[in-house]
């Protein structure tokens, strides 16, 4: 384990899929075992599907939930500190848009009592720089802005909101006036890929200490979208050399967070660390899931914080046992040398492209159906025109964006 | 573009030598971690598991004392040689650095 032993320290990333407001997926999961264990060391918190921005490769369900069933105040206070006391150590704030709920601070202030780590995870369009201030006085840890593009008009078209970009800007601005740390995240798409390099340059000039150049995973709206959004092999090569290059010219200024498109790699990433070892996520309602996708897979039970403690869910909740550690495996995930390392990819892929979750991921090399669905994210990102957007929001699918202003 | 934003001049990378003085910032988190019997660092999106001469010297670090002051203290302490524990350290203060877990006092 200590193979990093010379510095005498060891990382993890936290193992979420964890996104931003719009969608991306966050950081690789961890290598640490010792570390998942008996807790998740991550919660992620969807605070309500709200949203003022409409991404089409968003990571919330295609059935968004409504505002009248998302959890009260007192009801999230409670996650907090049963989630503090099972052993979680960050929260990730999240949505929709977080900010949406009026009582943000006193979630934000109870997680901050009870010893998390609390992170935000906005699009930033609605936040004022007293409300900014107000949380970071009740303990808020830190931020993490989401841009969809560097080109103001791309972003705007991007997540059909007009005049955001003007406003992140002074959002990144007003972090860093109150002395918190700022990560940019990017999700990264056929319609944006080009501008890689200025999104690194981008959070640098904006007191970034983290960027992450998040490529789309396709589950969700991302999957509804996939021919809108899927970049070719050779942009992503491009892209991926383009940050190493970024990484080298601002070592000891930003840390860059590149989480790749599975299409292009040899084999799956660990989704969330493995299927429940060491993040949880807790939708506005309150439903308890492995994953935030994992409603897709059909058959599976979840259950409610509000009706069975988070610890209990956590052990023995049906979905939690279903497709933890290995044991659930077929081949050639059964018998193969890195079962331990991914897990066998992602279980929300494996449904929704073979029917059964307990197969391999396609992304797999391995997987009989790898190269048939290689061939589609081919086809699909060379075709000359990019079909229309068809944008998230509630009540399924648009192909008109509504039409939203920054105020 | 940055219209609504003061100009801000270029960060440099910080090399850590015998001299500098380092912290924690306010947002970098050493504490213990009860459940899993450990010391962890909370960082953004990160959690570092630092051993037991790391957390030796996380400790130490309040900004007043330099690199070579804890060195030395420490070699002391366990009776290693100076060379040895300073390269040791550096090497380490220097990544955690590059990583944003520690800045200058
Ligand atoms: S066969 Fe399964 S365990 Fe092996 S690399 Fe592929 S997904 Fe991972
Ligand atoms: S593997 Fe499936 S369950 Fe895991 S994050 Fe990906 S989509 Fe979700």
């Amino acid at each position: 384990m200590n193979e990093i032993a010379p510095t005498h320290v060891t990382e993890t990333a936290m193992p979420v899929c964890a996104r931003n407001a719009d969608g991306a997926p966050v950081a690789d999961p961890g290598p640490d075992p010792a570390l998942c264990a008996r807790a998740p060391i991550g919660m992620l918190c969807e605070l309500t599907h709200r949203c003022p921005l409409q991404c089409p490769y968003c990571s919330n369900p295609v059935e968004l939930e409504r505002v009248n069933a998302e959890l009260t105040t007192e009801e999230w206070q409670d996650v907090m500190r049963q989630a503090a006391s099972l052993g979680v150590l960050q929260i990730h704030l999240s949505g929709g848009e977080p900010t949406a709920r009026k009582d943000l601070e006193d979630i934000v202030k109870v997680a901050a009592e009870v010893g998390l780590y609390t992170n935000l995870i906005t699009a930033g369009v609605t936040l004022t720089r007293d409300r900014l201030a107000k949380l970071a006085e009740v303990g808020l840890d830190h931020v993490q802005l989401s841009v969809q593009d560097v080109d103001p008009d791309n972003a705007d078209r991007i997540a059909a909101y007009k005049g955001g970009m003007a406003k992140k800007i002074q959002v990144a601005g007003w972090v860093r006036e109150l002395g918190l740390p700022l990560t940019i995240n990017c999700p990264i798409h056929r319609q944006n890929i080009h501008n890689v390099p200025r999104m690194i340059d981008f959070a640098v000039e904006m007191g970034a200490g983290r960027v992450e150049i998040a490529h789309v995973q396709y589950y969700a709206w991302a999957l509804v979208n996939r021919a809108a959004l899927m970049p070719t092999r050779e942009a992503f090569m491009t892209a991926a050399r383009q940050v190493e290059e970024a990484r080298a010219k601002y070592k000891g200024i930003i840390v860059i967070d590149a989480i790749v498109p599975d299409y292009y790699a040899k084999f799956p990433k660990p989704c969330m660390g493995g299927w429940a070892r060491g993040i949880v996520n807790i939708t506005p309602s309150g439903r308890v899931l492995p994953c935030h996708a994992a409603e897709s897979i059909k058959g599976l039970e979840f259950d409610n914080i509000k009706t069975r403690p988070l610890a209990d869910i956590w052990l023995n909740g049906e979905a939690f046992q279903k497709y933890r550690g290995t044991s659930w495996m077929k081949e050639p995930c059964r018998s193969c040398p890195r079962k331990e390392i991914d897990y066998g990819g992602c279980r929300c892929q494996a449904f929704a492209l073979t029917g059964d979750a307990a197969n391999t991921d396609p992304a797999c090399s391995l997987s009989p159906l790898h190269a048939q669905w290689q061939a589609v994210a081919e086809v699909e990102s060379h075709s000359p025109n990019a079909p229309e957007f068809i944008y998230r929001r509630v009540g399924g699918a648009a192909k008109k964006p509504e039409t939203h202003n920054a105020s | 573009m940055s219209e609504t934003s003061e100009p801000r001049s270029m960060p440099t990378r910080l090399i850590v030598a015998g001299d500098t003085k380092l912290v924690l910032p306010r947002h970098i988190k050493l504490r213990h971690d009860p459940g899993r019997g450990r010391w962890i660092i909370l960082a953004p999106e990160r959690v570092f598991n630092p051993d037991d001469t790391a957390v030796e010297v996380l400790k130490r670090l309040d900004g007043q004392r330099s690199v070579s002051e804890i060195a030395e203290a420490l070699s002391q302490e366990y009776q290693a040689p100076l060379e040895v524990v300073t390269e040791d350290i550096l090497a380490m203060l220097q990544d955690l650095t590059d990583k944003g877990v520690l800045a200058k006092a």
